[in-house]
């Protein structure tokens, strides 16, 4: 592989026009932390804003000016000669509003207290979200984005794209998506919010102000969802029924090499991430039903968008399955909209959209290699 | 499958596809069929496929193509939702045959199959002289073939007929892609049919 985008230092735009949340919440102003690879040009058409997922931020590629180690989630992908080609496209990166990594979320100073926002900080949806990016767009001068493209939760953010700002986008690639949660998938969330929410230290949100984190219920939440974001196979392949000492201790430590990892990422997470924010991203993740307001009818949702599509799907991804991805590729086909849909061959589950995959590589390559600028 | 063949068989298929009709083709490959559709006759295209590298060459093309195992059937797909559905050169790689041309007529107002002709008369030669075909148009061994199914041209009629599938129109074609009027059953190496219900 090429050398990637090298180091990348953050940006941040401020916002002094309040947004209007779907959820009835306003927001006075807001800053918004992005960065960027490659450069715009001059015609300003080969902008392509990169949506992040639950966790995910603004970092999508290259390593920060402090840390050569601290690179980017998305680093595989974003570069020259990578599918997201710098040397031809301008990338950017931005960590979603209501998120812990710089943007305003409920981590930030209230304009009206001063204090942490916490659990005032309001409901942020997809919607909100697309509505805040359009702003950085209006910031970066970018009329209408090359592409938007997003994994998971931020599949949903690229498809919402093409609903909320039709002339704003010309290709959207929506990878590891779904056009709306399934009962399951909210069941999951639902126990993650219930760690958060019942950890004696989240102290109904407002734990900023005692001092404290509420790190066990973090830890639990994101345990629980990493979980349902590996394959059953790749479990076993990875840690099968291995234990870290020879034998079982007929005890509770941890023993199974799979507890062992579980710990470890649950602790990572707990370490760096908000319990506010997870709160906030899953709820964004449950609301997300573009087709409610159409009586369930996904083609009649869809209809407005004007973008083209590529849809990914892996087979092994249990959390949000093929079937749900082509769900959104029937509705496009039935409304004459144009789409493109793989559906790769992977081990890793969910997690795949985030792998070095060649083929899965070589799909978004070569859709983005027809993109015109 | 002779080249002089294969654009014979693409150019039928493209004189009975309308400008701003909507085309679904079944096996699509690397969707250079569809890609004539689309910029010669004007059509509105969508491919399925199966396999990973054509799907790949089919994006690199601009085709709408969608990866799928056409054995799963075409479910997903809307009730009558093409003017035209093919099936090139792919029925006899299909092991539900009557599941795929009963959805393609789901799909579809129009079938549009296309098969290699099994009682073609080198084949029957060959099988005369106790070996199984091969050949340009058929060049596998028996024991590599991707078919499954081996039928001829009355074969497939017959099923029509159990299918109550109206052929509205058959071209066969021989090796060199020339129509075949006199004796196609026996003359004929590839046959192509438009199908109504």
């Amino acid at each position: 592989m090429s050398a990637g985008v090298g180091t990348v230092s953050a940006q941040v735009a401020h916002f002094d026009q309040p947004l209007q949340l779907k959820g009835g919440g306003l927001l006075p102003a807001f800053d918004l932390v992005y960065e960027t690879y490659g450069t715009l040009n001059a015609a300003k058409s080969n902008a392509i804003l990169v949506c992040h997922a639950l966790s995910g931020h603004h970092h999508v590629a290259g390593c920060t000016p402090d840390n050569p180690a601290n690179v980017g989630w998305w680093d595989n992908i974003v570069g020259p000669g990578r599918p997201l080609d710098t040397d031809r496209f301008f990338i950017v990166g931005v960590n979603n509003l209501g998120g812990c990594h710089g943007s305003t979320g409920p981590a930030s100073a209230s304009p009206a207290s001063g204090k942490p926002w916490g659990a005032d900080f309001p409901v942020v949806t997809v919607e909100d979200w697309v509505a805040s990016q359009a702003r950085l767009a209006d910031h970066l001068g970018i009329d209408a984005w090359a592409a938007v493209m997003g994994g998971s939760l931020g599949g949903m953010q690229a498809l919402q794209w093409t609903l909320s700002f039709p002339e704003r986008i010309r290709h959207a690639l929506v990878i590891a998506a779904a056009p709306k949660l399934s009962a399951e998938n909210i069941a999951f969330n639902d126990v993650a919010r219930q760690a958060i929410l019942t950890d004696p230290d989240f102290h109904g949100g407002h734990f900023y102000e005692h001092g404290v984190r509420p790190l066990r219920g973090l830890r639990l939440a994101r345990m629980l969802g990493h979980i349902t974001y590996l394959s059953d196979d790749q479990m076993a392949e990875k840690f099968g029924r291995r234990l870290r000492v020879g034998a079982g201790s007929y005890g509770f430590d941890v023993e199974f090499e799979i507890e062992s990892y579980l710990r470890y990422q649950g602790d990572k997470f707990a370490g760096v991430f908000d319990a506010n924010t997870y709160l906030r991203m899953t709820k964004a993740l449950d609301y997300f039903d573009p087709a409610l307001d159409f009586d369930d009818n996904l083609a009649r949702a869809l209809a407005r968008a004007k973008a083209k599509f590529l849809v990914v799907a892996f087979t092994t991804d249990w959390r949000f399955s093929p079937e749900r991805s082509r769900e959104i590729v029937h509705a496009l086909v039935h409304n004459g909209q144009d789409v493109a849909y793989a559906e790769i061959d992977s081990a890793h589950g969910h997690d795949s959209f985030l792998m070095d995959e060649p083929h899965y590589h070589a799909v978004v390559d070569s859709y983005l290699k027809r993109v015109k600028l | 499958m002779s080249v002089a063949l294969e654009r014979a068989d693409f150019d039928l298929i493209a004189s009975w596809v309308q400008p701003g009709e909507r085309v679904l083709d079944l096996g699509c490959g690397d969707g250079s069929l569809l890609k004539r559709l689309i910029e010669e006759r004007g059509a509105k295209g969508y491919g399925v496929e199966l396999e990973d590298a054509e799907v790949l060459t089919a994006i690199g093309n601009g085709i709408n193509v969608i990866q799928g195992n056409l054995e799963q059937g075409l479910a997903g797909f809307d009730d009558q939702t093409f003017n035209h559905v093919v099936l090139s050169r792919t029925l006899q790689t299909v092991r539900h045959t009557e599941r795929i041309l009963g959805e393609m007529l789901r799909v579809g107002r129009e079938a549009v199959v296309s098969f290699p002709n099994f009682a073609y008369w080198k084949n029957r030669m060959a099988v005369m002289a106790g070996r199984m075909p091969v050949s340009e148009d058929l060049p596998y061994e028996w024991f590599d073939t991707p078919n499954l199914r081996f039928f001829t041209l009355l074969d497939f009629e017959a099923l029509c007929a159990k299918m109550q599938l109206v052929i509205r129109e058959r071209q066969v074609l021989d090796e060199a892609g020339r129509l075949v009027t006199e004796e196609p059953n026996f003359l004929g190496s590839l046959a192509v049919y438009r199908l109504g219900r």
